[in-house]
């Protein structure tokens, strides 16, 4: 099934929820929107399974409109962010309720959500009621049940974001393995970048409403239009610092300046917004060619195997990502690298110029 | 010694609770004469003989089946009626819905004496006086906006999702409201059955007037006790007894969700 959205615009009360929305889902691939909070993911959806109608707008499957169509009515499932379960019925019935419904034979219905249920690994939970199970394990219940009938559009909203992190790996795991079998269109939402480049497939990137870019996963993540689409699909955080390139010099507003790489040249003088992710900066150089910043430690956090430095260089706060656990004395001086060419140049519009990854 | 002292006063206090009923079942098992005569704590020798005339007079027991008719007739019409509306309150937004609302629980701020005289006229004029279903109706008035309130208090407490899940899944309407939405608010609804029981139970002063003799309630019955030769005390304290055991009946069934009923079912 091919779904095209045209023109889709939300208002609720004066409130703008979704502004000029165009977009095609094509079956068989997957589509990841990312977004923070409020960027009208969950809108989009909604409007996208027919729970809402758009303010105005059309949107049609394989041709036919369906704007108004009731829910009931579509091949759709959905899961969404609370783990969503009949709490009066055992596992198995409530895998087994779309299945029912459709009034498929008692033996096909068996099949089907033993099927199901083995894919998610929750077999032995079957007789048990949703209140007696594990977030998790209720979460996946709620995705057997929205695989378990074969539908066009597949839609989850943020399913793992009330998970805990062990939890979330897992799953995420196996969802990745389960929607790459799938021939319907599969349209995930998240806030996290991580998510959305473990995922793969497409991603919509969204803010405030509007759509900032669409692309393959991670070209999207290599190449992000402007820097607004920067700053929502990164992971480690990107710094922003902005300067001017002039003979052959590159010199922020801070004062910290390198030798402009041959692209950064042909640019031409003027004044650029320079972005540079945090595991593009480290506190050890291997290379001649590497500039040198120098700042004080505002902040050290631990993430894990990394070290995340947050450090004042004049007014501006830049994030470091220090691979391995290492101490930072709060106060202290430190030297943190970069090489010229990893930077990502925008024009004063926020557009993207040069990226470190194309050529 | 804290815990002691805790537990001698709660057991007095309960004592003093339970006294009047106590006495009620006291006086219940004693004849006239034995109750003028004299003072005793227990009876000396118990007699059933007033259970056995309320039990046997149909001008007694049928005051029971009255009772219980219009009272189940009741609870039924104010459930029926008050799952779909208070299914609209609690998942649709529509103008004047707050209004609405909260009109509905101004109905019960008046007293049912001031309803008496409208709803006498125009029962009459319906000819549906001394029915049980006038009684019921009538209760109706103040039983309904009730079971809104606690039911709307109930599904407040159920996500939308939950609706939406079951919409996608491909339920009617009807199907999901009787298959997934009603067992989720069971306890809701036996908490609602219970307020529309107790207030039907123990209204007098509608149920007397509405009725004349096909229809009469027990505790209109029970006013008939009073003759030339006095008060029948033992038989109406063996009314009372008998008037008392259904709604302990049916507090037992919904005690563990009694106190968000009196909350509106918004705990």
């Amino acid at each position: 099934m091919s779904l095209k959205l045209k023109d889709i615009n939300k208002l609720v009360g004066q409130d703008v929820h979704l502004k000029d929305i165009n977009l095609e889902f094509e079956s068989s691939s997957r589509y990841v929107i990312l977004g923070r909070t409020l960027a009208g993911k969950t809108s989009l959806l909604r409007i996208m399974a027919g729970l809402d109608r758009p303010t105005t707008g059309t949107i049609t499957a394989d041709g036919v409109d369906v704007t108004g169509v009731s829910v009931r009515k579509r091949s759709i499932a959905m899961v969404y962010q609370q783990f969503i379960n009949y709490p009066s019925q055992t596992i198995y019935e409530n895998i087994a309720s779309p299945l029912k419904i459709q009034g498929l034979k008692k033996a096909e219905i068996r099949a089907k959500v033993m099927e199901a249920a083995s894919m998610l690994h929750i077999e032995h939970l079957l007789d048990r009621l949703p209140a007696e199970l594990s977030g998790g394990q209720q979460q996946r219940t709620a995705i057997a049940r929205a695989l378990v009938k074969d539908v066009d559009l597949l839609l989850l909203d943020e399913p793992l974001v009330n998970l805990d992190y062990k939890l979330r790996e897992e799953l995420r795991d196996e969802l990745q393995k389960i929607f790459i079998e799938r021939d319907s269109v599969v349209v995930y939402t998240t806030t996290e970048p991580t998510e959305a480049l473990m995922l793969g497939g497409n991603v919509i990137v969204m803010h405030e409403g509007r759509i900032l870019q669409i692309g393959e996963t991670a070209d999207v993540y290599q190449n992000p239009a402007t820097t607004q689409v920067a700053e929502v699909f990164s992971d480690p955080p990107i710094n922003f610092m902005h300067g001017a390139i002039a003979v052959g010099k590159v010199t922020m507003d801070s004062g910290f300046g390198f030798e402009a790489t041959a692209r950064m040249n042909d640019l031409g003088p003027g004044e650029y917004t320079f972005g540079i992710r945090s595991n593009q900066l480290s506190i050890s150089s291997d290379n001649d060619e590497n500039a040198r910043l120098t700042g004080t430690v505002a902040l050290s956090e631990i993430n894990g195997s990394e070290t995340f430095i947050h450090f004042k260089h004049d007014d501006e706060t830049i994030v470091v990502q220090d691979d391995g656990v290492h101490m930072h004395e709060v106060g202290t001086e430190v030297h943190v690298y970069v090489h010229p060419s990893n930077f990502y140049v925008f024009n004063k519009a926020g557009e993207l110029l040069i990226s470190p990854h194309n050529d | 010694m804290i815990i002691r002292k805790r537990t001698i006063a709660l057991i007095i206090y309960l004592g003093l609770l339970f006294l009047p009923i106590y006495w009620m079942l006291n006086m219940s098992l004693r004849t006239n004469a034995d109750i003028m005569n004299v003072f005793a704590w227990y009876p000396s020798d118990p007699t059933f003989a007033n259970y056995m005339k309320i039990f046997t007079d149909p001008s007694w027991y049928n005051g029971y089946i009255n009772s219980i008719i219009y009272v189940t007739m009741n609870t039924g019409i104010s459930l029926l009626v008050a799952l779909p509306a208070a299914y609209a309150f609690s998942r649709y937004r529509f103008i004047g819905d707050k209004h609405v609302f909260f009109w509905l629980l101004t109905n019960r701020m008046a007293p049912p004496a001031v309803f008496l005289l409208p709803f006498f006229q125009l029962y009459s004029t319906f000819g549906l006086i001394d029915t049980h279903i006038a009684v019921a109706l009538a209760h109706c008035l103040f039983n309904v906006p009730l079971s809104v309130w606690i039911l709307e208090g109930f599904m407040g407490g159920i996500p939308k999702e939950i609706d939406e899940t079951a919409f996608i899944d491909g339920y009617s309407f009807p199907r999901f409201f009787i298959r997934v939405f009603i067992p989720l608010i069971r306890a809701g609804i036996g908490v609602t059955a219970f307020f529309c029981f107790m207030f039907s139970w123990v209204e007098l002063l509608l149920a007397r007037t509405l009725t004349t003799t096909a229809a009469k309630p027990i505790a209109a019955t029970m006013t008939r006790t009073v003759s030339a030769t006095g008060l029948d005390w033992g038989l109406l304290a063996a009314a009372g007894i008998l008037t008392i055991v259904p709604g302990a009946l049916v507090i037992y069934f919904v005690r563990n969700n009694l106190a968000k009923g009196f909350a509106l079912g918004r705990v």
